[in-house]
């Protein structure tokens, strides 16, 4: 069978110690939100397509985290589905571990690959089932990839993965709504480790938590990537949560990247305007009673994105170039940033 | 004198098995213009909070002891009737999600004309331009025609400068803000926080502000109240609170937020989680998951006492003046 742990193996030496385990390349997700076929008819509308996520490409080498950070409607989910293979892309492709992971999925190996990669989502009320026992939650995926050979067997590594995050083996027996938000959440991080994966792609998994449970969720899910070697990708709109969490930092705007930088670059010289109003909004803990200058305008309606930069509209360096050109992501300075601003040397 | 005075406010929900306390012996007091920050973790009780002081408990919650003054008259024990026309009038209302407290079948200029004759005697056309004036004032523009416009024509942003025009209809004394900006985006958040701030200090309303984001209270707050389990654990000066905390779990939850000042390999953390109602510790309802516990904790419950330049309900503040653990130390 040709698995992906087959096809490494022989030259996996060789290639993981330059190419990085996650690659996307002008990954695009586009949806078809016409009006129905009747409405188009009689009414005369046309069609219309949402470009949910264009021209995404990033790499994330093994035992890295990426960050891809940005308000609502920006695509970050849309990217996170695309990556776990519940969507497929409209353009572009992802590779893991340099196979081209959508004909995978597409293919035989497919079952075999979606072992390696898992996903904790945002909302743990809404993502385990509740009228499931923990130890049946946990133990559907090894069952599913026929990773364990018997009960006992499942059972036993359930306790395994429920102590890795910091509960008892003996809450196996319980149900969700017995247990506080925070050790939902655990429970779904234990559920996405039960395949021993490599990658995890994490969609806003503190948003709904309180700081202090935020805090042990983070903790471990450091921990976990420190012993286990483990590679994420982590989307959320806190700032100050990524700086915490990340190694490199994505910004996203409707649908597309316009910075790609690492950590300490990005925080400490954020180039793109977005991205320099995005800091700014943030509140500043000890430095009570300042008032900041919020930035204007509101994120456009991405069915009718402006022209040129989609940023323009809100931007103070915005000019003419702005309005009709739509700038690409170059390299610059060992960073990427999509805008003429920057490019022409203005900002 | 103070606006609005609660004293040892109780609330308590009564179920077939137990009465549960969810507010135990509050008392705090909000000066005329001032803004006060409610702080802490779901199902502290800040929103009860908020909720008994405009009169909309939900039942079976209802008032079960102490009392709200506002300017000097109580108002928990008020008819329903009589509450109507202190609500909007004296006390305005903001909530988490614009959307839901708008009528999506009436135009935003109907609510609020609607709102300001209610409460003002002012005619149709009156009523009208200060509607328009009102909409100014929160930074909508085009007013004029916006006013006719339905609550799905309005983004998110845009909807709850409308819902903050309408809690000023009637220009109230007080304002409860209940998470004004948890459902909108980052750069909208510092917008909304801004123009409350403005509007508020333009038209001389005190805000009560609820929210679980630490940032919003620092930057938006004069004074900050944090709740746990019920209780006030700590209430002061914002910026004494947030950088000399004299409560261990105000210490905490301040260490436990990632900092964009600061880095920290791991981040501070509480062990364990917010008790249940029907759970609630003897002594200090934070002593199982304080790192200073002592055997006083376990047996007696603290009050609100003088520590420093704060009031704390900790025994470590109880005779002399104790040091609590700088945030991160311990980490």
């Amino acid at each position: 069978m040709s698995t992906p742990e087959t096809l490494t193996d022989g030259t996996a030496a060789a290639i993981e110690a330059a190419a990085p385990l996650v690659r996307a390349e002008g990954l695009a997700k586009t949806f078809d939100v016409s009006p129905p076929w009747l409405n188009r008819v009689l009414e005369r509308k046309p069609r219309q397509l949402l470009h949910a996520v264009d021209e995404a490409s990033f790499s994330i080498q093994k035992g890295q985290t990426l960050a891809l950070v940005g308000e609502s409607g920006c695509g970050k989910s849309t990217v996170a589905r695309l990556l776990v293979g519940l969507y497929q892309p409209t353009r572009g492709s992802f590779f893991f571990r340099d196979q081209d992971a959508h004909a995978v999925f597409a293919g035989r190996g497919g079952h075999h690959l979606r072992r390696s990669i898992q996903m904790i989502f945002q909302d743990p009320y809404a993502s385990l089932n509740p009228r499931w026992r923990v130890a049946d939650i946990i133990a559907e995926p090894l069952h599913e990839h026929g990773m364990a050979s018997s009960k006992a067997e499942a059972q036993e590594r359930v306790g395994e993965l429920l102590q890795s995050v910091g509960l008892a083996a003996a809450d196996r027996v319980k149900y969700p709504h017995q247990f506080s938000g925070g050790q939902r959440q655990r429970i779904s991080i234990a559920r996405a480790l039960a395949t021993a994966p490599e990658f995890l792609v994490c969609d806003e998994p503190t948003s709904a938590l309180d700081v202090s449970v935020q805090a042990q969720v983070l903790n471990i899910m450091k921990d976990l990537q420190r012993e286990r070697g483990l590679t994420y990708l982590f989307i959320s709109h806190n700032l100050a949560v990524v700086r915490h969490v990340s190694d490199a930092v994505g910004v996203m705007y409707l649908g597309r990247i316009v910075e790609l930088a690492p950590k300490h670059e990005l925080f400490r010289h954020p180039r793109h305007p977005y991205t320099r109003m995005l800091l700014d909004a943030i509140p500043k803990m000890h430095d009570t009673g300042r008032a900041r200058t919020p930035v204007q305008g509101e994120v456009p309606n991405p069915l009718n994105p402006p022209t040129g930069c989609t940023f323009h509209p809100r931007c103070p360096h915005a000019n003419e170039r702005c309005k009709a050109e739509r700038p690409a992501l170059m390299q610059f300075q060992g960073i990427q940033v999509a805008c003429h601003a920057v490019e022409e040397g203005r900002i | 004198m103070s606006l609005l005075e609660v004293r040892n406010l109780v609330v308590e929900f009564p179920t077939r098995r137990a009465t549960l306390r969810a507010l135990d012996d509050i008392s705090f007091e909000i000066a005329p213009g001032e803004i006060l920050g409610v702080v802490g973790e779901s199902g502290a009780g800040k929103s009860l909070t908020g909720a008994s002081i405009i009169g909309l408990l939900e039942p079976p919650g209802r008032v079960a002891g102490g009392e709200i003054l506002l300017e000097g008259q109580r108002i928990d024990n008020l008819r329903h009737e009589q509450m109507r026309h202190i609500r909007g009038r004296k006390i305005g209302a903001i909530f988490q999600d614009p959307l839901t407290s708008l009528n999506p079948l009436y135009s935003i200029g109907r609510q609020l004309v609607e709102t300001i004759q209610t409460h003002l005697p002012l005619n149709a056309q009156q009523a009208r331009e200060r509607a328009i004036q009102l909409l100014k004032d929160t930074g909508i523009p085009a007013a004029e025609q916006r006013i006719d416009h339905y609550p799905h024509q309005f983004s998110g942003g845009m909807r709850q400068r409308v819902v903050i025009a309408l809690a000023l209809a009637a220009e109230p004394k007080l304002i409860v803000a209940d998470e004004p900006t948890t459902a909108l985006d980052v750069s909208i958040q510092a917008q909304i926080i801004g123009l409350l701030k403005r509007v508020c200090r333009e038209h001389g309303a005190a805000v009560m502000l609820i929210t679980h984001d630490m940032g919003v209270i620092a930057e938006t707050c004069d004074r900050v109240a944090v709740m746990y389990a019920g209780r006030i654990a700590e209430i002061g000066p914002v910026h004494e609170v947030i950088n000399h905390p004299a409560h261990p779990y105000t210490a905490g939850l301040m260490a436990s937020i990632p900092d964009m000042e600061e880095e920290r390999e791991r981040l501070n953390q509480i062990d364990g989680a917010m008790p249940r109602l029907n759970a609630i510790p003897t002594g200090c309802a934070f002593n199982p998951r304080c790192p200073q516990v002592f055997d006083r904790c376990r047996v007696e419950r603290p009050d609100l006492m003088n520590a420093g330049a704060t009031r704390a309900a900790c025994w470590l503040h109880a005779a002399a003046p104790a040091v609590v653990a700088a945030p991160g130390a311990a980490a």
